[in-house]
């Protein structure tokens, strides 16, 4: 056995609750006079601690491909940013036998005064390539980014798609012995996400590189990775095989409440938020999701100015990843307006044709193709079985409708 | 799977908390092509959709110098006698702007990139590396300027014979390397404070101010009365302003003693700058 090309002994990282973040000078000035002038009535408070991650050790082998799987909050993120080297491990020691290449973001320090080309090279070059490396790859970058022709204007001419797909496409030729990768990443219209996780595949599989890979798609992480490493509440549960890891992930996490106030986007939207955002979600009515009874869920939307044409599109994804049901209220080619300040938006179905079980509810705002805002994976939400409901256990198929039934004897038998 | 084993790759070790003596040198070396391309964002970005472009780079400081050569040369007469005022402040501002430039683009380079050491790792030192370059263009511009006046001076006024330039001017780039590293050196001293008080980022412009006042750059060494001349002295960037003067206009010599000195002082600020630096940015992340 070769050694290990990562090697987590002992991670953990603490972080300060309550007073995190820089102060201004005046403050501490401030404080100070008071506790000098014996006013220290309030007492600077015990720093909150929170270990974002705790104790984790784990080896990877060189060509590896990892899933990275948890929760909110379960620690991917702060171990990502540490095994990046953006920041550091409060104790515990990491070793990597190569070059590390992260892609937590894409586009990251594209500068918009510059053209296409340069930024390829600016964005190229920190995320740690050679220039020469870019300069040969430079045409599969133009070619995988479809912009073409424009590669010589400025990007702030850029559509916000073009802008995405070149940043994507910088960092998919990136060739490090280790590659992180967050598959939030996989940007631009379906057509161009396939072809994002059809290259990170193609990456893993061709070239017998390291991968880290975290994703909240159980289908891409099946795809692409053998072994699975599980986080929650900042412990490692473990590297397992993959269905073992998929499997102990979904019993883990619990369902969330029925009223849910967003606050964290994984997901930038291309007006991020400024058009209008999607603030709560809840269901309404006091059962809850019920298979085969009806649905209403009300939306609160935060609009600085008005709006006058906007859908509202809603999705069911299992567990597994797979998007199983879509709402949108444009289904019909209709938009609705929304004032300014907040707005109350309500979708219902008649029956909700979805089996108990749980999923996971992604919410957007936007119009035609544009999002406004996108709150991807905000809840976990369980079905439950409904009162008329005696076929609950068999599952064929993603929905279950009620159709309606009619019967005729259209030949009946002589006797 | 085997790719990889030429050229051999350097195992990095992580770890909290490493001595302060630490320093990326080798991480510097490998994201040079970075720096690069910085330096000629910086360059491209800056001039681009401005009516001028480069040409800033001479017009501030010449607007500058008219200012200081009417008030200070023609109203309040500091400037010393049998040089023209023009010529003593464009050679002045030469010896101050590229420090002042640097302090002041360098003093906010932590936060001026929290978004981007939030998202990507690359030796944090590289930006105000780049900076430190990137400013050397305008510097240069600078010179040529300087140099075109005082072939003027030379050639076509009175004031000519004065001028000679002595094997003195050899160190000049002993002096634009002894204004990057001080600059450098107290703008990343700055910059690591200002990670954590925000305020303290008005405080670069009064500083650089300030510190210019305190320094011979309006006024020759010479017009301090002997008893305060040690402040001055003990100013780093007094000995860099005198020491130009003192090549390109054959002004009074200030003492090899004391700029070795200036040079030592800005030495160590220097190392105390990246060292601190080096300490705040690697965690610089958690706090912003």
């Amino acid at each position: 056995m070769t050694a290990p090309i990562i090697s987590v002994r002992g991670v953990s990282k603490r972080y300060h609750l309550g007073h995190i973040g820089m102060t201004t000078f005046r403050e501490e000035i401030h404080k100070t006079w008071n506790r000098w002038r014996g006013r220290s009535a309030q007492k600077p408070k015990s720093p909150h601690e929170f270990w974002a991650l705790n104790d984790i050790t784990f080896d990877v082998q060189p060509g590896e491909v990892i899933g990275m799987i948890g929760g909110n909050g379960a620690g991917k993120s702060t171990l990502l940013k540490i095994l990046s080297r953006i920041t550091e491990p409060t104790s515990g020691e990491i070793e990597l036998g190569g070059r590390i290449g992260s892609l937590l973001e894409v586009g990251t320090g594209f500068h918009p005064e510059l053209s296409g080309r340069d930024n390829v090279f600016l964005n190229g070059s920190m995320l740690g390539m050679k220039k020469d490396e870019i300069r040969s790859k430079f045409d599969a970058i133009v070619e995988f980014a479809e912009v073409g022709k424009f590669i010589d204007t400025p990007v702030k001419r850029y559509s916000s798609g073009m802008y995405v797909r070149l940043a994507f496409a910088v960092a998919a030729f990136l060739e490090p012995e280790i590659l992180i990768v967050d598959e939030v990443l996989a940007v631009g219209d379906a057509q161009f996400q396939r072809k994002c996780i059809n290259r990170m595949q193609e990456i893993s599989q061709d070239q017998g590189r390291t991968i880290l890979f975290v994703s909240h798609s159980m289908p891409s992480i099946r795809r692409l990775c053998k072994r699975c490493a599980v986080l929650e509440k900042g412990k490692l549960l473990g590297l397992f095989p993959i269905a073992e890891a998929v499997e102990l992930y979904s019993r883990k996490i619990n369902p969330s409440a029925c009223d849910v106030e967003v606050r964290d986007r994984k997901r930038d939207a291309v007006a991020n938020g400024s058009v209008c955002r999607i603030t709560r979600v809840r269901v309404l009515g006091d059962r809850g999701l019920c298979f085969n009874e009806p649905l209403e869920l009300e939306f609160e939307i935060e609009a600085p100015e008005m709006i006058e044409k906007v859908m509202l599109g809603f999705g069911f994804d299992t567990v597994e990843g797979q998007r199983i049901l879509t709402l949108d209220s444009d289904a019909d080619g209709r938009n609705f307006s929304l004032a300014a300040g907040q707005n109350r938006v309500r979708l219902s179905l008649p029956a909700l044709p979805l089996h108990p079980g749980r999923y996971y509810c992604s919410a957007a705002v936007g119009l035609g193709r544009v999002y406004y805002d996108i709150v991807d994976g905000f809840a976990l939400w369980e079905v439950r079985a409904g009162r008329d409901d005696w076929e609950s256990d068999r599952r064929f198929g993603g929905c279950r409708l009620l159709p309606q039934v009619s019967v005729e004897n259209f030949s009946p038998v002589c006797s | 799977m085997n790719r990889n084993i030429n050229p051999p790759i350097p195992r990095i070790i992580l770890r909290p908390n490493q001595s302060w003596l630490q320093i990326d040198w080798r991480g510097i070396v490998q994201y040079y092509d970075l720096i690069v391309e910085l330096v000629m964002r910086d360059f491209t970005a800056k001039y681009k959709q401005t009516l001028l472009g480069p040409l800033w780079s001479i017009i501030n400081p010449l607007l500058t110098t008219l200012v200081f050569t009417l008030l200070f040369g023609r109203v309040m007469r500091v400037s010393p006698t049998g040089l023209p005022p023009l010529l003593f402040y464009l050679c002045s501002l030469l010896g101050w702007t590229y420090f002042a430039n640097i302090l002041g683009s360098t003093g906010n380079a932590l936060t001026a990139n929290a978004r981007i050491f939030s998202k990507v790792y690359f030796p944090r030192l590289i930006p105000p590396l780049a900076t430190t370059i990137s400013n050397l263009v305008g510097f240069f511009i600078q010179f040529i300027f300087f140099c075109c006046a005082y072939a003027y001076y030379r050639i076509f006024t009175e004031a000519g014979p004065n001028l000679s330039i002595g094997p003195i001017v050899l160190i000049f780039p002993l002096l634009i390397l002894h204004m990057a590293i001080l600059g450098l050196g107290v703008g990343l001293i700055i910059s690591s404070l200002t990670a954590k008080y925000r305020d303290l980022n008005h405080l670069t412009v009064i500083l650089v101010q300030l510190w210019m006042y305190a320094t011979p750059v309006i006024y020759p060494l010479s017009k301090i009365p002997e008893k305060w001349r040690w402040v001055c002295k003990i100013n780093p960037m007094t000995a860099v302003v005198e020491t130009l003067r003192h090549a390109f206009l054959n002004t009074e010599a200030f003492a090899v003693s004391g700029y070795l000195l200036s040079l030592g002082i800005s030495i160590v600020i220097f190392f105390v700058g990246i060292l601190f630096y080096q300490r705040i940015a690697r965690t610089f992340v958690d706090t912003v």
